[in-house]
């Protein structure tokens, strides 16, 4: 087991080192590691912890719990790592739900919380705070640059899908901010629900284009093969949450032809890109998803911002994390003054390559793009 | 809302419910005739559906792998039973709860550790990928028809199997005088180890079946358990006739609700509230279902006092 040994010897290095150096940072990574959505919380250590291996640095300790995508122990974690194992910086959450129970306290107690995944409207918003920054994407953004691209290529009516839960609801809201055309039917389902043959009989008979859905995990993999399964034959759009790799191999060619919007693709053509990918799948055996990538670029955040600061002097490493002094293998990376990323947002269509279906990138669905939240935020 | 799509939606209820049949039979079964409750009879769903994923990825041959599914449940409901669950029937329910929750656990992880983390690819066979035309100018798609009739046929085997056969005999004498039985000669050790590995292996190829066309996954079973829990307190524990009649009922609520719910909720609200208001109220319409129910049959609609 590779990922054992790469853990261990963090570890390792951690114990030699903590009472050597005091001043390195200990990282509280909470995320989702076991049920349905471990999937995506695996991959994010993954790349989180990839990015602290090549960093050479020996005086980061990070501390993995499961939440096991429950909100009550998502909480439960946070009190614990920051009042018993006295954590410097927290992050890892992948459902918007959990982070949204977790982060206000979390930054009210003064630790800082790096957002790998989950970026709620509330904390771009008006519940925005200087010690909370998002690597990833404010749960909109992919489905803004879907509308607008949606709109610039003649679809005139979409059938909406969602988990009725704030993120389902962000990203609905998100595609109809920039989508010009007409909304056929929007319908919202239990988080966590795996047979949608009553939602596909009523896309099947709706009057639309197209059908836009946002279906994160298992979810996403019971809709698509029982999508192409019913015979119904309205083209699929989705942020790239509900066609990531980890989702494609099980999902199979049921998905091939479907649009997806995404910040990253492993076929980018950006510095750093390849490498990141080549070592990814080296270390794990496996292709990169982009929670992977989330997961790289926020270790290296925090490595860049402690090149330039220490973390004990709180005001100075919030400078150095705002100034997102590394090269992101997504491209072109800076923080709006929310604290949320401006970066481009690509279309990406599922292919078959040899034996493996996976994503290519097609186009630009939105150049430098900022959510719009920010306004609300007053910090 | 036309007609053509209410008898599709109808189907699709029959269809969740008929699955959900596979599930509470086992369930109601275990708990009637050995008083133990279960929570790793999601577990053994998993199982058949990893096993199921498993054979046909290497076979090509869904026949095969719904009988891999079927065996390979019913293999872990035997080696379950005869290592933990035997030694809980005298024990009270918070014993039992507390045992096989840890078997969900071992269950979970033990799979993770064979399959990983990532969910698996299952498909429907290609024999049954398309829709059919039925009467009407319905379309509906071939695989869940053949869910309907399999459970049908199930239902009706079991129904069989405990009226007219020895074992059967043997089943529903267990479930009203335990002791008596046991006096009378019967191997109850072997009895029990029977019945558990037929609701396993019931629970393995609703697992295999609803796999194809659903993500296989660790945890996939826990949703489902619930669900099977709600079925069978419905229908009256320890009930097969409870349990059919039962799982229909579910399948029915919860699909017509999540289906006809916002429709109602927009005849006086506006859109996107009705939505947001139905969807909500759907998902809790079963244990609307439930509580009602209970009011009125507190032991449920075929349960012995």
């Amino acid at each position: 087991m590779k990922l054992k040994s790469l853990m261990l010897a963090a570890c390792a290095a951690t114990m030699t080192m903590g009472a050597a150096q005091a001043e390195g940072v200990k990282v509280g990574m909470i995320t989702t590691l076991s049920g349905g959505g471990a999937g995506l919380g695996i991959d994010v250590r993954d790349g989180f912890m990839l990015a602290v291996k090549q960093s050479g640095r020996s005086d980061i300790e990070v501390v993995v719990e499961d939440d096991q995508q429950k909100p009550d122990v998502a909480v439960q974690l946070a009190d614990r790592l920051v009042q018993s194992e006295k954590v410097d910086l927290l992050t890892g959450i992948i459902w918007s739900n959990l982070a949204m129970a977790v982060v206000p306290s979390v930054t009210a107690q003064g630790k800082f919380y790096i957002s790998p995944n989950a970026g709620p409207s509330a904390l771009a918003g008006k519940g925005c705070h200087p010690n909370y920054f998002n690597v990833a994407w404010q749960n909109d953004a992919f489905n803004e640059a879907a509308g607008a691209w949606a709109s610039e290529n003649g679809i005139e009516k979409v059938f909406l899908l969602a988990p009725n839960y704030p993120a389902g609801k962000d990203m609905i809201a998100g595609f109809k901010r920039f989508y010009k055309g007409e909304i056929a039917d929007e319908v919202y389902t239990k988080l966590g629900q795996n047979d949608y043959a009553a939602e596909i009989a009523q896309i099947r008979s709706a009057d639309a284009d197209m059908l836009y859905y946002f279906l994160p995990g298992g979810m996403g993999i019971s809709f698509m093969k029982q999508y192409a399964g019913s015979g119904a034959d309205k083209p699929v759009m989705g942020p790239a949450f509900s066609f990531d790799q980890g989702i494609l191999g099980a999902i199979g060619e049921a998905a091939l032809g479907v649009k997806n919007t995404s910040h990253w693709s492993k076929d980018l053509d950006v510095p750093g890109n390849a490498e990141f990918v080549e070592s990814f799948i080296e270390e794990f055996d496996r292709l990169p998803s982009l929670y992977a990538a989330q997961g790289f670029d926020t270790g290296l955040l925090l490595v860049s911002a402690m090149e330039k600061a220490d973390i004990s002097d709180a005001d100075a490493f919030r400078t150095a994390l705002e100034a997102a002094d590394f090269q992101s293998v997504r491209g072109d990376f800076e923080f709006a003054p929310n604290h949320h990323p401006i970066h481009t947002i690509y279309m990406r269509e599922v292919v078959k390559e040899g034996d493996v279906v996976t994503n290519k990138v097609i186009g630009v669905a939105a150049e430098d793009h900022t959510d719009s939240y920010g306004v609300d935020c007053k910090m | 809302m036309n007609l053509v799509l209410l008898i599709e939606q109808l189907l699709n209820g029959l269809q969740f419910g008929v699955m959900l049949f596979l599930m509470a039979a086992g369930l109601t079964l275990i708990f009637g005739v050995m008083g133990l409750i279960n929570l790793a009879h999601g577990s053994l769903y998993m199982i058949g559906a990893f096993a199921a994923a498993a054979v046909a990825s290497a076979t090509g041959s869904f026949t095969l792998a719904l009988m891999a599914s079927l065996a390979a449940a019913a293999l872990a409901g035997v080696i379950v039973e005869m290592v933990v669950i035997r030694r809980l029937y005298d024990r009270d329910h918070l014993d039992q709860v507390l045992a096989t929750f840890a078997l969900i656990l071992i269950f979970s992880e033990g799979t993770r550790w064979v399959f990983g983390s990532f969910p698996i690819y299952l498909d429907v066979p290609a024999a049954l990928s398309g829709g059919v035309n039925l009467p009407f100018g319905i379309r509906y798609p071939a695989y869940r028809l053949a869910i309907i009739g399999i459970g049908l046929v199930v239902a009706f085997g079991l129904f069989l199997l405990i009226t007219r056969t020895r074992i059967g005999m043997r089943i529903r004498a267990g479930e009203s005088d335990r002791e008596m039985i046991g006096a009378l000669g019967v191997n109850i050790a072997v009895l029990y180890t029977a019945i558990f590995a037929l609701g396993a292996a019931l629970a393995g190829f609703a697992g295999a079946l609803v796999g194809a066309i659903q993500s296989v996954e660790v945890g996939m079973g826990e949703p489902v358990l619930i669900l099977a829990f709600v079925t069978i307190v419905i229908g009256g524990i320890g009930s097969i006739r409870g349990a059919f009649v039962g799982a229909l009922l579910v399948g029915l609520t919860d699909t017509m609700g999540r289906v006809l719910l916002p429709i109602l909720f927009r005849a006086f609200m506006e859109p996107s509230a009705a939505t947001a208001v139905g969807a909500a109220l759907a998902s809790m319409s079963i244990y609307i279902l439930m509580a009602a129910i209970l009011l009125f049959k507190p032991t449920g609609l075929y349960g012995s006092a």
